[in-house]
């Protein structure tokens, strides 16, 4: 803590945020980029897996945190996603890296539709309209008149891909860094979207509806366009997450999902960027640390972490942090005053 | 004709489940203002409970209310120790809460009492009343059961001055607890309450599904959209919209789309409903001030 005081005091508070940001950015990036090549490629397939969760969370943060919009059902997007990509590589041999696009936009388009008439329904009852689209996914998928495209219960198997242009890594690390450079990307326009007019009209919105319309702010197409968008991100997440685990099937797909990814942006931290990574690593990480502390009922520890998560942080993780953050600013400063 | 008749009647039957679990679920909101997501897993722990009493040798009706009893305490100590005391009041960290109820009570009972399916015994006789074989005397029963808890618990709100102070507790915390009202009392209560009628439902489905970790989860599901449906601040609502359901579900799943989609369509329909009356058939509309 005594060396953090000098550097502190000798910036002006403004700067030495802002600056700090950006090196625990670059230095995090950095160690993302080095990460497959220290561990082995089993935990390099997980980590692969938190930074699909990471996109996903960050799509339905844009949509429950930063809209106030609730959804149960946001593993019916996943699917999408995850079927897209894996239809159109197993049916058209479309290579793998061109059907992340196209799930996007596929899922774009199907939750800009599915949030018009989600327009007249708050809380508990868009609760259960989204719950209903995650319940009724699965059984679509098992449906015999789409048997010849999903595969039915069966589901569809894909190869995984190799490195390209001759590099030396294994199909896994390779894989590893192709999701890490998309969720960049996603990360970095989710950003900027949030930052932006259009973020800041989603937060009117939620904060106060009647407000911001009469502010001028079109209510109803700004939040079907935050369900779009919010599917997209989620489409995207499925479509890497299928082609990763190189597998889809309808059960891989149940309402569980769909409440993982919930769990995961409260616990992470709701309407924050890096709550949505967070998140990831709680969904990926903690049912195995639940089942290495009791095998007889992981479940009732894992239930034990989300109540205790919630009791200590219920802010979730980010904002634990942000409050740490400003006790230890606050501190610093004193010091720096009494002294 | 009769093929239709026994599927309207047997959605009835299965309707009366889901308008017991509806009916709580409106009972811990009118107390709370919450949806507890919770509280198919608290019934199905009860029912538990109720099991390893009568496997005891504990007499059914004996059972019965000890059960009901302990239920009680459970919601009780809920809201007592856990809900009262967490700091947020954000909605969708209750939710995760909940959620977290719902995975600790159905692994602790896994674990407790393994996931194996297990018989439930019903209170009422074996083979048909009434000259008729469309329901058996458990369903009439469990209806029955429904039918008197309904009443009893309008009666309780209607009539009796804790009834009148757990809705004011509700409706307007500070004002109450002014006119001397111990409002966390009334939660608590509240939440007792509900988990009591949870563990009555639980023990009336029990014999139909049989007992297992599961089996309250697709119920809930279908208890959900009855008391939405219903109006989620009207206690009649929600058993209506649990007929509704119940029926719904068979004769959809008999005629129209077969087994497998039934649930999904179901649920279509009833935001059908919910998109031309947002407050439900027989909820109270909303109104906000601007």
């Amino acid at each position: 803590m005594s060396a953090v005081a000098p550097v502190a005091a000798s910036l002006s508070p403004g700067v030495s945020r802002h600056r700090l940001q950006w090196t625990a950015l670059a230095v995090l990036l950095i160690a993302a980029c080095a990460l497959p090549f220290l561990v082995s490629n089993y935990r390099t397939f997980q980590f692969t897996l938190v930074l699909v969760y990471a996109i996903a969370l960050l799509g339905l943060n844009i949509l429950t945190g930063y809209n106030g919009q609730i959804s149960l059902g946001h593993g019916a997007f996943y699917a999408i996603g995850a079927y897209v990509a894996a239809i159109l590589m197993d049916r058209f041999g479309v290579p793998y890296w061109a059907t992340v696009p196209i799930a996007g936009a596929l899922c774009l388009v199907v939750g800009f539709l599915f949030g018009l008439p989600a327009l007249r329904l708050e809380g508990h009852y868009l609760a259960l309209a989204t719950f209903a689209l995650g319940v009724t996914m699965p059984q679509l998928l098992k449906n015999k008149a789409l048997e010849h495209w999903t595969g039915g219960v069966q589901g569809i198997v894909i190869v995984k891909p190799d490195a390209p242009f001759g590099l030396k890594l294994s199909p896994d690390q390779w894989l590893y860094l192709f999701t890490l450079a998309i969720t960049v990307l996603m990360f970095v326009v989710g950003w900027n979207l949030i930052r932006g007019r259009v973020g800041r009209a989603l937060v009117a919105i939620r904060d106060h509806p009647i407000a911001a319309s009469a502010m001028g702010i079109d209510t109803a197409r700004y939040k079907s366009l935050a369900f779009g968008i919010s599917a997209m991100y989620t489409g995207v997440a499925g479509s890497l997450g299928a082609i990763a685990i190189q597998f889809v099937a309808p059960d891989s797909f149940v309402i569980g999902l769909s409440i993982g990814l919930l769990t995961g942006i409260v616990i992470g931290g709701l309407a924050s960027i890096p709550g949505a990574l967070f998140g990831a690593f709680f969904i990926q990480f903690i049912p195995n640390i639940a089942d290495q502390i009791s095998k007889a009922a992981p479940w009732a520890i894992y239930g034990i972490f989300l109540i205790g998560f919630m009791f200590l942080m219920p802010m979730g993780i980010n904002g634990a942090i942000r409050l740490g953050w400003a006790r230890l600013r606050h501190r610093l400063s004193a010091q720096r005053k009494g002294g | 004709m009769e093929a239709f008749l026994h599927q309207l009647l047997g959605g009835l039957a299965t309707g009366g489940i889901y308008a017991s679990v509806a009916l709580a679920l409106v009972m811990i909101h009118q107390a709370t203002h919450l949806l507890n997501f919770a509280q198919g897993e608290m019934a199905m722990f009860s029912t538990y409970i109720a099991w390893a009493l009568i496997n005891a040798g504990v007499p059914y009706w004996v059972a019965f209310f000890l059960t009901i009893a302990f239920a009680f305490l459970l919601g009780l100590a809920i809201q007592h120790f856990l809900m009262r005391n967490l700091r947020s009041t954000s909605v969708l960290q209750l939710v995760i809460v909940f959620i977290g109820l719902i995975v600790i009570f159905n692994s602790v009972a896994g674990w407790i009492f393994t996931y194996t399916i297990k018989d439930f015994p019903s209170p009422f006789p074996k083979g048909y009343l009434f000259g008729q074989k469309y329901l058996s005397p458990h369903e009439l029963g469990a209806i029955g059961v429904t039918m008197v808890v309904l009443t009893l618990l309008w009666a309780f709100f209607r009539f009796t001055s804790l009834g009148l102070a757990m809705r004011a507790a509700a409706q307007n915390p500070v004002s109450s607890r002014l006119v001397g009202i111990r409002v966390a009392w009334m939660l608590a209560l509240g939440w007792g309450l509900a988990a009591a009628i949870g563990a009555v439902a639980g023990m009336m489905v029990a014999p139909i599904v049989y007992l297992d970790p599961n089996m309250m989860a697709g119920i809930l599901l279908y208890a959900f959209a009855a008391a939405l449906i219903g109006g989620i601040d009207s206690p009649g609502g929600a058993v209506v919209g649990g007929f509704l359901v119940g029926v719904l579900e068979n004769l959809l799943g008999a005629y129209v789309v077969g087994n497998e989609l039934k649930l999904g369509v179901a649920l279509v329909l009833i935001i059908g409903v919910l998109l031309v009356k947002p407050s439900g058939l027989f909820g109270s509309v909303q109104v906000t001030r601007v």
